[in-house]
């Protein structure tokens, strides 16, 4: 089978833009979670998010940066965001298709939990108010998931697989892992894949909360309302952002002396068959994911040093997960070192899985692992070292990346040193 | 220059992302000032909005430059 590696890598999240910007906030310890400035929050249960830095300030979000201004107003954010993330791993990767050979060996899969909520909810009002006469001829290519690859296939002449995943919080593990699949079985040679949401608008909030998803208590010290495996948390905190990676087969990166971040070296999926929004409380379907890519790795369970949690910090799903972990891992749990970034940015739904894979990436490459923030009192009595408040600084060769989504939809990634 | 034509080129300036010294009234929308099929729906549907009144799509579909738009809202305004 060919070998599969990462060759750029490209972050747009609560804390900024930029992976090595993103990253040493992260590391710092710094929190990405704040009350919501967007729209009006004053009826809602919810009123904290994770929301993008705008601005023209080092690490600061400009959508001009990333798409003529005539444009943006056609498409939803997620898409934007989709761009931004993907023009820096492609730039990052230093890949040109500027042939045809390589534009047609050159693909794209990226996906979005949602897609565009936000003119969909803008465009509801607009035909009950003033009539379809009045639906713009974008409203449907902006809104699209698959438009995310869309516009990255386009602006780039990626000319080969374009390709869209829609599966919840596992979105952007599963278009890794996929677009992965397709290089392997020489579909591509190159791919852009990842995950980008932009959910933050009236409705969305309206509809999490109306699940019993969201963090509801903490509106008033917003940057501790994401507390993944601690004691006194009560729900995830929505983000918006988006992660994308350039995936290459490994001769490919070497003959043209790419940098090699790491090699992708495990895939794995599973369902849980069991409920539309909760996890099996036996943990059964993320055991079988996390095992599902271990054996695709090839790899000992030994070898695995750090993984990055799906830990969305609701009630049910941390809990879960450690119990899934150490039924998998055993004696070795004692020896891992398992965190949820999610405390810092909040949960980026199907921009999710992306981002958290480029975080265990950084981790390997930096020797550094990112804290679980505001875990104070864990949930369970567990030997694994959930890395509480502040990072650990251990250089490490391979981690684990776990995403769950609603449906029972279930994808894990293994990253190694090359 | 008319009201009507100033009003009908600052919609195509602004929609289309173009300087206003290229809305001249030969310019066709898809041929000189980039537009793609989409863009004249959404032109078509800001005249109507601008202008208060209803373009019927045959009508539409005969609306390719600036001047043709100036010359259908004229002829529909007066």
């Amino acid at each position: 089978m060919r070998r599969i590696v990462v060759t750029g890598l490209g972050l747009v999240t609560p804390l900024g833009v930029g992976t090595d910007y993103v990253w040493s906030k992260l590391i710092q310890g710094e929190s990405g979670i704040g009350l919501i400035s967007s729209f009006d929050t004053s009826d809602l249960p919810v009123r904290i998010a994770g929301q993008i830095p705008r601005g023209n300030s080092e690490g600061q979000y400009n959508p001009d940066d990333w798409m003529d201004p005539k444009e943006q107003r056609k498409v939803d954010d997620f898409i934007t965001y989709a761009v931004c993330a993907s023009d820096q791993a492609i730039k990052d990767s230093g890949w040109l298709a500027d042939t045809y050979e390589k534009q047609i060996r050159s693909g794209v899969v990226i996906g979005s939990g949602i897609g565009g909520l936000q003119g969909i909810e803008e465009a509801s009002i607009t035909l009950k108010e003033r009539g379809p006469r009045r639906i713009s001829p974008f409203f449907i290519p902006g809104r699209l998931i698959n438009l995310a690859s869309g516009h990255v296939s386009i602006k780039n002449k990626f000319k080969g697989p374009n390709h869209a995943v829609v599966t919840a919080c596992s979105t952007g593990s599963h278009a890794i892992g996929d677009a992965a699949r397709l290089i392997a079985y020489g579909d591509a040679d190159i791919m852009v894949a990842g995950g980008t949401e932009s959910p933050l608008c009236r409705l969305s909030i309206a509809g999490f909360a109306a699940c019993r998803a969201l963090a509801s208590k903490f509106n008033d010290s917003p940057t501790s309302a994401s507390r993944p495996f601690d004691d006194d948390r009560d729900g995830f905190v929505m983000g918006e952002g988006a992660g994308s990676v350039v995936l290459e087969e490994y001769e490919h990166a070497i003959k043209r002396g790419a940098k090699i971040y790491a090699e992708l070296k495990g895939y794995g999926l599973s369902g849980d068959a069991f409920h539309i929004t909760s996890p099996s409380s036996d943990g059964d379907g993320g055991y079988r994911c996390m095992k599902a890519a271990i054996k695709n790795s090839g790899m000992d369970i030994s070898e695995i040093d750090y993984i990055n949690a799906h830990g969305t910090s609701t009630p049910a799903g941390d809990e879960i997960e450690i119990k899934a972990v150490e039924k998998l891992f055993g004696p070795h749990s004692k020896n891992l070192m398992m965190s949820s970034t999610k405390s810092s940015i909040g949960h980026l739904l199907g921009a999710a899985g992306a981002v958290e894979a480029i975080f265990s990436i950084m981790a390997i490459n930096n020797g550094e692992i990112p804290a679980t923030l505001n875990l104070k009192n864990k949930c369970t009595d567990t030997d694994i070292n959930l890395v509480p408040l502040t990072r650990i600084r251990k250089d490490i060769t391979s981690a684990l990346s776990n995403s769950f989504g609603f449906g029972g939809t279930n994808a894990t990634l293994i990253f190694s040193k090359i | 220059m008319s009201d009507i034509a100033e009003r009908v080129k600052k919609i195509v300036v602004g929609h289309l992302g173009i300087e206003a010294d290229k809305a001249d009234e030969k310019a066709s929308f898809i041929d000189d000032l980039g537009a793609d099929s989409l863009d004249t729906v959404e032109l078509v549907m800001a005249f109507e909005e601008e202008f208060n009144c209803e373009i019927p799509d045959d009508a539409a579909e005969t609306i390719r430059t600036v001047g043709d738009a100036i010359s259908f809202l004229e002829k529909q305004q007066s």
